[in-house]
Protein backbone atom coordinates (compact mmCIF):
# COMPACT_ATOMS: atom_id res chain seq x y z
CA UNK A 1 0.00 0.00 0.00
CA UNK A 2 1.27 3.43 -1.15
CA UNK A 3 1.00 6.35 1.48
CA UNK A 4 -0.95 8.83 -0.29
CA UNK A 5 0.75 12.68 -0.25
CA UNK A 6 -0.18 14.90 3.04
CA UNK A 7 -1.58 17.99 1.82
CA UNK A 8 -2.39 20.70 4.27
CA UNK A 9 -6.43 21.38 5.08
CA UNK A 10 -5.16 25.08 3.85
CA UNK A 11 -3.60 24.24 0.63
CA UNK A 12 -6.62 22.02 -0.44
CA UNK A 13 -9.01 24.61 -0.10
CA UNK A 14 -6.74 27.18 -1.43
CA UNK A 15 -6.83 25.00 -4.73
CA UNK A 16 -9.87 24.26 -4.63
CA UNK A 17 -10.79 28.22 -4.04
CA UNK A 18 -8.31 29.18 -7.28
CA UNK A 19 -10.02 26.16 -9.22
CA UNK A 20 -13.51 27.55 -9.24
CA UNK A 21 -12.48 30.91 -9.48
CA UNK A 22 -10.68 30.38 -12.47
CA UNK A 23 -13.42 28.52 -14.19
CA UNK A 24 -15.70 31.41 -13.11
CA UNK A 25 -13.47 34.26 -14.35
CA UNK A 26 -13.28 32.78 -18.15
CA UNK A 27 -17.21 33.91 -18.21
CA UNK A 28 -18.96 37.22 -19.41
CA UNK A 29 -19.89 39.17 -16.41
CA UNK A 30 -23.19 40.34 -14.84
CA UNK A 31 -24.31 43.29 -13.62
CA UNK A 32 -27.43 43.46 -11.11
CA UNK A 33 -28.28 47.31 -10.15
CA UNK A 34 -30.73 48.55 -8.45
CA UNK A 35 -32.86 51.83 -10.07
CA UNK A 36 -36.13 53.80 -8.39
CA UNK A 37 -38.86 50.92 -9.20
CA UNK A 38 -37.04 47.81 -8.86
CA UNK A 39 -33.77 45.72 -9.80
CA UNK A 40 -32.48 45.20 -13.06
CA UNK A 41 -30.33 41.91 -14.41
CA UNK A 42 -28.25 42.69 -17.28
CA UNK A 43 -25.60 40.11 -18.81
CA UNK A 44 -23.58 39.74 -21.60
CA UNK A 45 -25.52 36.73 -23.78
CA UNK A 46 -25.55 36.15 -27.38
CA UNK A 47 -27.71 33.00 -26.66
CA UNK A 48 -31.33 33.43 -26.59
CA UNK A 49 -31.97 29.97 -25.05
CA UNK A 50 -29.77 29.53 -22.26
CA UNK A 51 -30.65 32.15 -20.01
CA UNK A 52 -28.26 33.58 -17.32
CA UNK A 53 -30.82 35.82 -16.02
CA UNK A 54 -34.37 33.88 -14.67
CA UNK A 55 -37.39 34.25 -12.25
CA UNK A 56 -37.47 31.87 -9.53
CA UNK A 57 -41.02 33.12 -7.96
CA UNK A 58 -43.47 36.69 -7.26
CA UNK A 59 -40.46 38.82 -6.30
CA UNK A 60 -37.40 36.95 -6.48
CA UNK A 61 -34.88 36.40 -9.68
CA UNK A 62 -31.70 34.42 -9.88
CA UNK A 63 -28.45 35.53 -11.93
CA UNK A 64 -25.72 33.42 -12.44
CA UNK A 65 -22.16 33.20 -14.33
CA UNK A 66 -19.75 30.36 -14.65
CA UNK A 67 -20.56 26.42 -15.62
CA UNK A 68 -23.68 26.54 -17.18
CA UNK A 69 -25.12 23.05 -16.25
CA UNK A 70 -23.92 23.92 -12.89
CA UNK A 71 -25.76 26.69 -12.71
CA UNK A 72 -29.09 25.71 -14.56
CA UNK A 73 -29.30 23.04 -11.89
CA UNK A 74 -29.18 25.31 -8.86
CA UNK A 75 -31.77 27.05 -10.71
CA UNK A 76 -34.23 24.47 -11.06
CA UNK A 77 -33.25 23.26 -7.33
CA UNK A 78 -34.38 27.28 -6.20
CA UNK A 79 -37.51 27.00 -8.76
CA UNK A 80 -38.48 23.59 -6.60
CA UNK A 81 -37.72 24.75 -3.37
CA UNK A 82 -39.86 28.10 -3.79
CA UNK A 83 -42.51 26.66 -5.21
CA UNK A 84 -42.58 23.61 -2.77
CA UNK A 85 -42.23 26.23 0.32
CA UNK A 86 -45.25 28.69 -1.39
CA UNK A 87 -47.30 25.43 -1.96
CA UNK A 88 -47.08 24.40 1.29
CA UNK A 89 -46.55 27.82 3.41
CA UNK A 90 -47.59 30.78 1.57
CA UNK A 91 -46.57 32.29 -1.15
CA UNK A 92 -45.94 35.56 1.20
CA UNK A 93 -43.25 33.55 2.88
CA UNK A 94 -40.79 32.80 0.06
CA UNK A 95 -38.13 35.27 0.42
CA UNK A 96 -34.92 35.43 -1.33
CA UNK A 97 -32.84 34.83 2.14
CA UNK A 98 -34.38 31.88 2.46
CA UNK A 99 -33.23 31.02 -0.94
CA UNK A 100 -29.54 32.52 -0.09
CA UNK A 101 -29.21 30.40 2.67
CA UNK A 102 -30.31 27.13 1.17
CA UNK A 103 -28.10 28.01 -2.08
CA UNK A 104 -24.78 28.56 0.82
CA UNK A 105 -25.57 25.71 2.37
CA UNK A 106 -25.86 23.46 -1.15
CA UNK A 107 -22.35 24.95 -2.67
CA UNK A 108 -20.71 25.14 0.80
CA UNK A 109 -21.42 21.26 1.29
CA UNK A 110 -20.21 20.25 -2.33
CA UNK A 111 -17.25 22.72 -1.93
CA UNK A 112 -15.89 21.18 1.34
CA UNK A 113 -16.77 17.68 0.27
CA UNK A 114 -13.68 15.77 -1.41
CA UNK A 115 -15.53 13.30 -3.39
CA UNK A 116 -16.83 16.43 -5.54
CA UNK A 117 -15.54 19.07 -7.74
CA UNK A 118 -16.30 22.67 -6.12
CA UNK A 119 -19.13 24.00 -8.79
CA UNK A 120 -17.32 27.10 -10.70
CA UNK A 121 -20.56 29.12 -10.38
CA UNK A 122 -21.14 32.45 -8.75
CA UNK A 123 -24.80 33.61 -8.49
CA UNK A 124 -26.89 36.20 -7.31
CA UNK A 125 -30.40 35.92 -5.50
CA UNK A 126 -31.91 39.25 -5.68
CA UNK A 127 -35.90 40.42 -3.91
CA UNK A 128 -37.41 43.17 -4.97
CA UNK A 129 -39.17 44.80 -1.66
CA UNK A 130 -42.27 47.11 -1.33
CA UNK A 131 -40.42 50.51 -1.77
CA UNK A 132 -36.28 50.49 -2.76
CA UNK A 133 -35.43 49.76 1.19
CA UNK A 134 -36.48 46.42 1.33
CA UNK A 135 -34.92 45.45 -2.09
CA UNK A 136 -32.66 42.35 -1.06
CA UNK A 137 -29.10 41.13 -3.18
CA UNK A 138 -26.94 38.62 -2.61
CA UNK A 139 -23.82 37.25 -4.09
CA UNK A 140 -23.42 33.71 -3.37
CA UNK A 141 -19.71 32.22 -4.15
CA UNK A 142 -18.65 28.70 -4.74
CA UNK A 143 -17.41 28.28 -1.42
CA UNK A 144 -20.53 28.70 0.24
CA UNK A 145 -20.15 31.99 1.26
CA UNK A 146 -22.83 35.15 1.03
CA UNK A 147 -22.54 38.67 0.72
CA UNK A 148 -25.13 40.60 1.26
CA UNK A 149 -24.95 43.66 -1.26
CA UNK A 150 -26.36 46.99 -1.91
CA UNK A 151 -27.08 48.94 -5.08
CA UNK A 152 -24.99 47.27 -7.44
CA UNK A 153 -23.07 44.14 -7.37
CA UNK A 154 -21.16 42.37 -10.51
CA UNK A 155 -19.81 38.41 -11.13
CA UNK A 156 -17.81 37.13 -13.43
CA UNK A 157 -14.97 37.82 -15.11
CA UNK A 158 -14.06 41.50 -14.55
CA UNK A 159 -16.01 41.63 -11.30
CA UNK A 160 -13.37 43.81 -9.40
CA UNK A 161 -12.99 46.70 -12.32
CA UNK A 162 -16.44 46.82 -13.36
CA UNK A 163 -17.64 47.03 -9.90
CA UNK A 164 -15.56 49.69 -8.88
CA UNK A 165 -16.47 51.61 -12.44
CA UNK A 166 -20.69 51.09 -11.41
CA UNK A 167 -19.49 51.62 -7.76
CA UNK A 168 -18.29 55.43 -8.11
CA UNK A 169 -20.99 56.19 -10.50
CA UNK A 170 -24.19 53.99 -9.23
CA UNK A 171 -26.83 56.62 -7.61
CA UNK A 172 -30.14 55.76 -5.40
CA UNK A 173 -33.33 56.69 -7.89
CA UNK A 174 -32.05 55.86 -11.36
CA UNK A 175 -33.76 55.77 -14.01
CA UNK A 176 -34.37 52.30 -15.88
CA UNK A 177 -33.10 54.21 -18.85
CA UNK A 178 -30.52 55.22 -16.77
CA UNK A 179 -29.58 52.28 -15.01
CA UNK A 180 -29.32 50.34 -18.03
CA UNK A 181 -26.99 52.42 -19.35
CA UNK A 182 -24.57 52.54 -16.50
CA UNK A 183 -24.62 48.76 -16.34
CA UNK A 184 -23.84 48.72 -20.51
CA UNK A 185 -21.15 51.06 -20.33
CA UNK A 186 -19.35 48.68 -17.24
CA UNK A 187 -19.85 45.66 -19.28
CA UNK A 188 -18.75 47.37 -22.45
CA UNK A 189 -15.26 48.84 -20.59
CA UNK A 190 -11.65 46.87 -21.08
CA UNK A 191 -10.18 46.09 -18.15
CA UNK A 192 -6.91 46.67 -19.10
CA UNK A 193 -8.27 50.81 -20.20
CA UNK A 194 -8.29 50.27 -23.55
CA UNK A 195 -11.07 51.66 -25.96
CA UNK A 196 -14.83 50.58 -24.75
CA UNK A 197 -16.47 47.40 -26.85
CA UNK A 198 -19.99 48.53 -28.25
CA UNK A 199 -22.22 45.69 -26.63
CA UNK A 200 -25.85 45.61 -29.39
CA UNK A 201 -29.22 44.95 -28.05
CA UNK A 202 -28.39 41.31 -29.56
CA UNK A 203 -25.14 40.63 -27.56
CA UNK A 204 -27.66 41.22 -24.03
CA UNK A 205 -29.94 39.80 -21.81
CA UNK A 206 -32.16 42.05 -19.69
CA UNK A 207 -34.48 41.57 -17.08
CA UNK A 208 -36.28 43.20 -14.34
CA UNK A 209 -38.06 42.99 -10.90
CA UNK A 210 -40.34 45.86 -11.20
CA UNK A 211 -42.42 46.62 -8.46
CA UNK A 212 -44.65 48.70 -9.99
CA UNK A 213 -45.89 46.19 -11.98
CA UNK A 214 -49.72 45.65 -11.22
CA UNK A 215 -49.22 41.14 -11.68
CA UNK A 216 -48.01 39.35 -8.79
CA UNK A 217 -45.35 37.63 -10.65
CA UNK A 218 -42.27 40.63 -10.96
CA UNK A 219 -40.02 39.20 -13.08
CA UNK A 220 -40.02 40.33 -16.57
CA UNK A 221 -37.56 40.26 -19.39
CA UNK A 222 -36.86 43.27 -21.38
CA UNK A 223 -36.60 41.94 -25.27
CA UNK A 224 -36.44 42.90 -28.67
CA UNK A 225 -37.33 46.25 -29.49
CA UNK A 226 -38.26 47.43 -26.44
CA UNK A 227 -34.65 47.04 -25.50
CA UNK A 228 -33.32 48.96 -28.17
CA UNK A 229 -35.51 51.90 -27.49
CA UNK A 230 -34.51 52.12 -23.96
CA UNK A 231 -30.92 51.56 -24.66
CA UNK A 232 -31.07 54.39 -27.13
CA UNK A 233 -32.40 56.56 -24.27
CA UNK A 234 -36.04 56.41 -25.23
CA UNK A 235 -37.50 56.82 -21.28
CA UNK A 236 -41.06 56.07 -22.07
CA UNK A 237 -39.85 52.99 -23.77
CA UNK A 238 -39.79 51.91 -20.15
CA UNK A 239 -43.43 51.67 -18.92
CA UNK A 240 -44.52 49.50 -22.22
CA UNK A 241 -46.47 46.89 -21.94
CA UNK A 242 -44.93 43.26 -22.44
CA UNK A 243 -43.72 43.04 -25.86
CA UNK A 244 -43.86 39.37 -27.01
CA UNK A 245 -43.88 37.89 -23.47
CA UNK A 246 -46.42 35.45 -24.80
CA UNK A 247 -46.08 34.13 -27.97
CA UNK A 248 -41.33 33.89 -27.47
CA UNK B 1 -24.27 13.33 1.18
CA UNK B 2 -28.26 13.25 2.34
CA UNK B 3 -26.99 15.44 5.21
CA UNK B 4 -30.53 17.73 6.60
CA UNK B 5 -33.49 16.74 4.12
CA UNK B 6 -35.63 18.93 7.00
CA UNK B 7 -35.34 22.53 4.78
CA UNK B 8 -32.67 23.94 6.14
CA UNK B 9 -29.50 23.09 5.13
CA UNK B 10 -27.94 21.61 1.82
CA UNK B 11 -31.00 20.85 -0.94
CA UNK B 12 -32.00 17.36 -0.99
CA UNK B 13 -30.76 15.46 -3.90
CA UNK B 14 -34.41 15.27 -5.09
CA UNK B 15 -33.76 19.36 -5.98
CA UNK B 16 -30.96 19.27 -7.82
CA UNK B 17 -32.06 16.01 -10.21
CA UNK B 18 -32.61 17.20 -13.74
CA UNK B 19 -35.76 16.12 -15.49
CA UNK B 20 -38.85 16.53 -15.19
CA UNK B 21 -41.20 19.83 -15.67
CA UNK B 22 -44.12 19.29 -13.57
CA UNK B 23 -44.22 20.33 -10.40
CA UNK B 24 -46.82 17.37 -9.50
CA UNK B 25 -44.04 14.73 -10.69
CA UNK B 26 -41.61 16.88 -8.82
CA UNK B 27 -44.43 16.59 -5.48
CA UNK B 28 -44.89 13.14 -6.55
CA UNK B 29 -41.34 11.54 -5.38
CA UNK B 30 -40.13 14.56 -3.23
CA UNK B 31 -43.04 15.26 -0.40
CA UNK B 32 -46.00 12.46 -2.09
CA UNK B 33 -47.89 13.00 0.98
CA UNK B 34 -48.81 16.88 0.49
CA UNK B 35 -50.68 15.33 -3.30
CA UNK B 36 -53.98 15.61 -2.23
CA UNK B 37 -54.86 12.50 -4.17
CA UNK B 38 -52.58 10.56 -2.10
CA UNK B 39 -55.05 10.32 0.87
CA UNK B 40 -56.78 7.11 2.30
CA UNK B 41 -59.82 7.75 3.25
CA UNK B 42 -61.61 4.66 5.70
CA UNK B 43 -64.00 2.65 3.18
CA UNK B 44 -67.40 2.38 2.88
CA UNK B 45 -67.53 5.95 4.16
CA UNK B 46 -69.14 9.12 2.87
CA UNK B 47 -67.91 12.38 4.41
CA UNK B 48 -70.41 15.40 4.07
CA UNK B 49 -68.57 18.76 2.76
CA UNK B 50 -69.37 21.34 1.17
CA UNK B 51 -69.78 21.25 -2.78
CA UNK B 52 -69.63 24.17 -5.05
CA UNK B 53 -72.07 24.45 -7.72
CA UNK B 54 -73.21 25.74 -10.95
CA UNK B 55 -70.18 26.96 -13.66
CA UNK B 56 -71.04 28.12 -17.08
CA UNK B 57 -68.94 28.90 -20.11
CA UNK B 58 -68.90 30.56 -23.30
CA UNK B 59 -66.69 31.01 -26.31
CA UNK B 60 -67.63 34.36 -27.82
CA UNK B 61 -65.76 36.54 -30.89
CA UNK B 62 -62.46 36.87 -29.86
CA UNK B 63 -62.33 35.19 -26.29
CA UNK B 64 -64.13 33.14 -23.70
CA UNK B 65 -66.10 33.67 -20.61
CA UNK B 66 -66.18 31.52 -17.35
CA UNK B 67 -68.55 32.58 -14.94
CA UNK B 68 -70.00 30.94 -11.60
CA UNK B 69 -72.58 31.24 -8.78
CA UNK B 70 -71.56 32.16 -5.38
CA UNK B 71 -73.27 28.96 -3.06
CA UNK B 72 -71.51 25.91 -1.62
CA UNK B 73 -73.84 23.77 0.13
CA UNK B 74 -73.65 21.03 2.45
CA UNK B 75 -76.90 19.10 2.71
CA UNK B 76 -79.93 21.04 3.09
CA UNK B 77 -77.85 24.27 4.35
CA UNK B 78 -75.93 26.45 2.39
CA UNK B 79 -72.37 26.21 4.00
CA UNK B 80 -71.16 29.10 2.31
CA UNK B 81 -72.76 32.58 0.17
CA UNK B 82 -69.77 34.23 -1.15
CA UNK B 83 -67.23 31.27 -1.95
CA UNK B 84 -65.07 32.12 -5.32
CA UNK B 85 -64.90 28.82 -7.48
CA UNK B 86 -63.70 30.76 -10.54
CA UNK B 87 -59.61 31.11 -11.01
CA UNK B 88 -57.14 32.13 -13.27
CA UNK B 89 -55.04 29.35 -13.94
CA UNK B 90 -52.70 31.42 -15.89
CA UNK B 91 -52.37 34.44 -17.77
CA UNK B 92 -54.26 32.98 -20.69
CA UNK B 93 -56.87 30.53 -19.22
CA UNK B 94 -59.30 29.91 -16.11
CA UNK B 95 -60.85 27.24 -14.26
CA UNK B 96 -64.32 27.13 -12.67
CA UNK B 97 -65.02 23.81 -10.40
CA UNK B 98 -67.99 22.06 -8.81
CA UNK B 99 -67.68 19.68 -6.71
CA UNK B 100 -66.41 19.29 -3.36
CA UNK B 101 -65.14 22.61 -2.21
CA UNK B 102 -61.99 22.02 -0.41
CA UNK B 103 -60.33 19.65 -2.61
CA UNK B 104 -61.63 21.70 -5.37
CA UNK B 105 -59.58 24.83 -4.15
CA UNK B 106 -56.41 22.85 -3.39
CA UNK B 107 -56.43 21.48 -6.78
CA UNK B 108 -56.65 24.51 -8.68
CA UNK B 109 -53.94 25.96 -6.53
CA UNK B 110 -51.50 23.22 -7.18
CA UNK B 111 -53.00 23.48 -11.23
CA UNK B 112 -51.70 27.00 -11.08
CA UNK B 113 -48.53 26.81 -9.73
CA UNK B 114 -48.39 23.18 -11.71
CA UNK B 115 -48.37 25.96 -15.09
CA UNK B 116 -46.58 28.32 -13.24
CA UNK B 117 -43.87 25.88 -12.76
CA UNK B 118 -43.41 24.86 -16.36
CA UNK B 119 -43.30 28.03 -17.94
CA UNK B 120 -40.29 28.98 -15.05
CA UNK B 121 -38.25 26.01 -15.55
CA UNK B 122 -38.93 25.58 -19.64
CA UNK B 123 -38.99 29.08 -20.08
CA UNK B 124 -42.29 29.05 -22.60
CA UNK B 125 -45.66 28.19 -21.58
CA UNK B 126 -47.46 24.85 -22.33
CA UNK B 127 -49.68 24.37 -25.05
CA UNK B 128 -54.07 24.68 -24.43
CA UNK B 129 -53.66 20.98 -25.13
CA UNK B 130 -51.27 20.49 -22.81
CA UNK B 131 -52.41 22.33 -19.89
CA UNK B 132 -55.95 20.66 -20.07
CA UNK B 133 -54.71 17.22 -20.04
CA UNK B 134 -52.56 18.19 -16.87
CA UNK B 135 -56.45 18.88 -15.63
CA UNK B 136 -57.03 15.92 -16.19
CA UNK B 137 -54.04 13.64 -14.50
CA UNK B 138 -54.90 15.60 -11.59
CA UNK B 139 -58.79 14.70 -11.54
CA UNK B 140 -57.61 11.01 -12.51
CA UNK B 141 -55.64 10.94 -9.30
CA UNK B 142 -58.43 12.00 -7.10
CA UNK B 143 -60.66 9.04 -8.40
CA UNK B 144 -60.68 7.43 -5.63
CA UNK B 145 -61.69 10.04 -3.28
CA UNK B 146 -64.66 10.73 -6.26
CA UNK B 147 -66.23 7.60 -5.23
CA UNK B 148 -66.79 8.21 -1.63
CA UNK B 149 -68.49 11.18 -2.46
CA UNK B 150 -65.30 13.68 -3.10
CA UNK B 151 -65.65 14.74 -6.15
CA UNK B 152 -64.31 17.67 -8.32
CA UNK B 153 -65.22 18.54 -11.66
CA UNK B 154 -64.02 21.52 -13.25
CA UNK B 155 -64.47 23.51 -16.72
CA UNK B 156 -61.25 24.68 -18.49
CA UNK B 157 -61.82 27.71 -20.65
CA UNK B 158 -58.99 30.02 -22.02
CA UNK B 159 -58.08 31.86 -25.28
CA UNK B 160 -55.61 29.46 -27.40
CA UNK B 161 -52.93 31.81 -28.70
CA UNK B 162 -51.69 29.30 -31.10
CA UNK B 163 -55.78 28.93 -32.83
CA UNK B 164 -56.41 32.66 -31.70
CA UNK B 165 -59.98 31.77 -30.54
CA UNK B 166 -61.59 30.95 -26.88
CA UNK B 167 -62.04 27.31 -26.34
CA UNK B 168 -63.85 25.32 -23.35
CA UNK B 169 -62.78 21.60 -22.14
CA UNK B 170 -64.89 19.82 -19.73
CA UNK B 171 -64.13 17.39 -17.70
CA UNK B 172 -65.99 13.74 -16.11
CA UNK B 173 -65.04 12.49 -12.31
CA UNK B 174 -62.88 10.18 -14.30
CA UNK B 175 -60.45 12.98 -15.74
CA UNK B 176 -62.16 12.39 -19.04
CA UNK B 177 -62.22 15.88 -21.06
CA UNK B 178 -64.02 16.70 -23.87
CA UNK B 179 -63.52 19.82 -25.84
CA UNK B 180 -67.24 21.83 -26.16
CA UNK B 181 -67.65 22.86 -29.80
CA UNK B 182 -71.17 24.17 -29.73
CA UNK B 183 -69.78 27.13 -28.04
CA UNK B 184 -70.93 27.14 -24.35
CA UNK B 185 -70.88 24.50 -21.61
CA UNK B 186 -72.13 23.72 -17.82
CA UNK B 187 -71.26 22.03 -15.17
CA UNK B 188 -72.32 21.21 -11.52
CA UNK B 189 -76.40 20.85 -9.74
CA UNK B 190 -77.40 23.62 -12.03
CA UNK B 191 -75.84 22.69 -15.35
CA UNK B 192 -78.64 21.22 -16.78
CA UNK B 193 -81.04 24.17 -16.37
CA UNK B 194 -78.34 26.85 -17.03
CA UNK B 195 -77.48 24.64 -20.22
CA UNK B 196 -81.30 24.69 -21.68
CA UNK B 197 -81.13 28.65 -20.82
CA UNK B 198 -77.76 29.10 -23.05
CA UNK B 199 -79.17 26.34 -25.84
CA UNK B 200 -81.66 28.84 -26.54
CA UNK B 201 -80.02 32.15 -25.99
CA UNK B 202 -76.18 31.72 -27.04
CA UNK B 203 -75.31 32.29 -31.06
CA UNK B 204 -72.04 32.41 -32.79
CA UNK B 205 -70.70 35.89 -33.15
CA UNK B 206 -71.36 37.23 -29.35
CA UNK B 207 -69.76 40.14 -28.04
CA UNK B 208 -67.73 39.88 -24.90
CA UNK B 209 -70.81 41.73 -23.02
CA UNK B 210 -72.98 39.54 -24.54
CA UNK B 211 -71.49 36.42 -23.30
CA UNK B 212 -70.75 37.99 -19.95
CA UNK B 213 -75.31 38.68 -20.06
CA UNK B 214 -76.14 35.32 -21.78
CA UNK B 215 -74.05 33.21 -18.62
CA UNK B 216 -75.74 35.72 -15.94
CA UNK B 217 -78.58 34.39 -17.27
CA UNK B 218 -77.83 31.08 -17.49
CA UNK B 219 -76.95 31.05 -13.79
CA UNK B 220 -80.07 32.77 -13.03
CA UNK B 221 -82.17 30.23 -14.53
CA UNK B 222 -80.05 27.66 -12.99
CA UNK B 223 -81.01 28.99 -9.10
CA UNK B 224 -83.96 29.62 -10.61
CA UNK B 225 -84.59 25.33 -10.66
CA UNK B 226 -81.86 24.01 -8.63
CA UNK B 227 -81.60 24.70 -4.91
CA UNK B 228 -78.23 24.82 -4.45
CA UNK B 229 -77.19 26.89 -7.21
CA UNK B 230 -77.68 30.63 -6.07
CA UNK B 231 -79.19 33.80 -7.36
CA UNK B 232 -77.85 37.35 -7.77
CA UNK B 233 -78.44 38.06 -4.18
CA UNK B 234 -79.66 41.88 -4.14
CA UNK B 235 -79.60 42.00 -0.08
CA UNK B 236 -76.62 41.38 0.46
CA UNK B 237 -74.82 42.37 -2.68
CA UNK B 238 -73.19 38.70 -3.66
CA UNK B 239 -73.24 38.76 -7.55
CA UNK B 240 -71.48 35.73 -9.53
CA UNK B 241 -68.26 36.01 -10.90
CA UNK B 242 -67.78 36.78 -14.45
CA UNK B 243 -64.28 36.30 -16.01
CA UNK B 244 -63.14 37.24 -19.56
CA UNK B 245 -60.31 35.68 -21.53
CA UNK B 246 -58.77 37.56 -24.59
CA UNK B 247 -55.93 38.38 -26.46
CA UNK B 248 -54.99 40.42 -23.60
CA UNK B 249 -55.68 37.79 -21.11
CA UNK B 250 -57.67 37.08 -18.47
CA UNK B 251 -59.99 39.87 -16.50
CA UNK B 252 -61.96 39.52 -13.88
CA UNK B 253 -65.60 41.53 -14.50
CA UNK B 254 -65.39 44.70 -11.22
CA UNK B 255 -68.12 44.08 -8.88
CA UNK B 256 -69.83 47.18 -10.32
CA UNK B 257 -70.01 45.74 -14.02
CA UNK B 258 -71.11 42.59 -12.71
CA UNK B 259 -73.99 44.31 -10.38
CA UNK B 260 -74.93 45.74 -13.94
CA UNK B 261 -75.75 43.12 -15.37
CA UNK B 262 -77.58 41.01 -12.48
CA UNK B 263 -79.31 44.18 -11.41
CA UNK B 264 -80.36 44.51 -15.28
CA UNK B 265 -81.56 40.69 -15.50
CA UNK B 266 -83.48 41.07 -12.25
CA UNK B 267 -85.20 44.15 -13.46
CA UNK B 268 -86.27 42.54 -16.62
CA UNK B 269 -87.24 39.27 -14.65
CA UNK B 270 -89.83 41.05 -12.67
CA UNK B 271 -91.89 41.95 -15.82
CA UNK B 272 -90.89 38.13 -17.32
CA UNK B 273 -90.26 35.46 -14.63
CA UNK B 274 -88.96 33.47 -17.41
CA UNK B 275 -86.28 35.19 -19.07
CA UNK B 276 -86.39 36.19 -22.78
CA UNK B 277 -88.27 34.26 -24.55
CA UNK B 278 -86.84 32.44 -28.34
CA UNK B 279 -89.24 32.22 -31.03
CA UNK B 280 -91.51 28.71 -31.40
CA UNK B 281 -90.06 28.61 -35.16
Amino acid sequence: MSTPFYVSPQQAMADRAEYARKGIARGRSVVVLTYADGIVFVAENTSRALHKVSEIYDKIAFAAVGRYNEFENLRIGGVRYADLRGYSYDRADVTARGLANVYAQTLGTIFSSVGEKPYEVELIVAEVGRTDADDQIYRLTPDGSVVDEKNAVVVGGNADSIGNYLGQRHRAGLSLTEALKLAVDGLARDPNGGTPRTLTPEQLEVAVLDRQRVQQRKFKRILGGQLSRLLSGDESAATEEDEGTTTE
Amino acid sequence: MEANLSGTGRLPAAFLTPGSSSFLDFLDSHAPQLLPGRRQLPEGLTIEAPHGTTIVSAVFDGGVVLAGDRRATMGNVIAQRDMEKVFPADEYSAVGIAGTAGLAIEMVRLFQLELEHYEKIEGTVLSFEGKANRLTTMIRSNLAMAMQGLAVVPVFAGYDLDLGRGRIFTYDVTGGRSEERAGFAATGSGSVFARGAMKKLYHEGMTGEQAATLTVQALYDAADDDSATGGPDLARKIFPIVTLITEDGFRRLSEEEVTEIAVSITDQRREHPNGPQAPLL
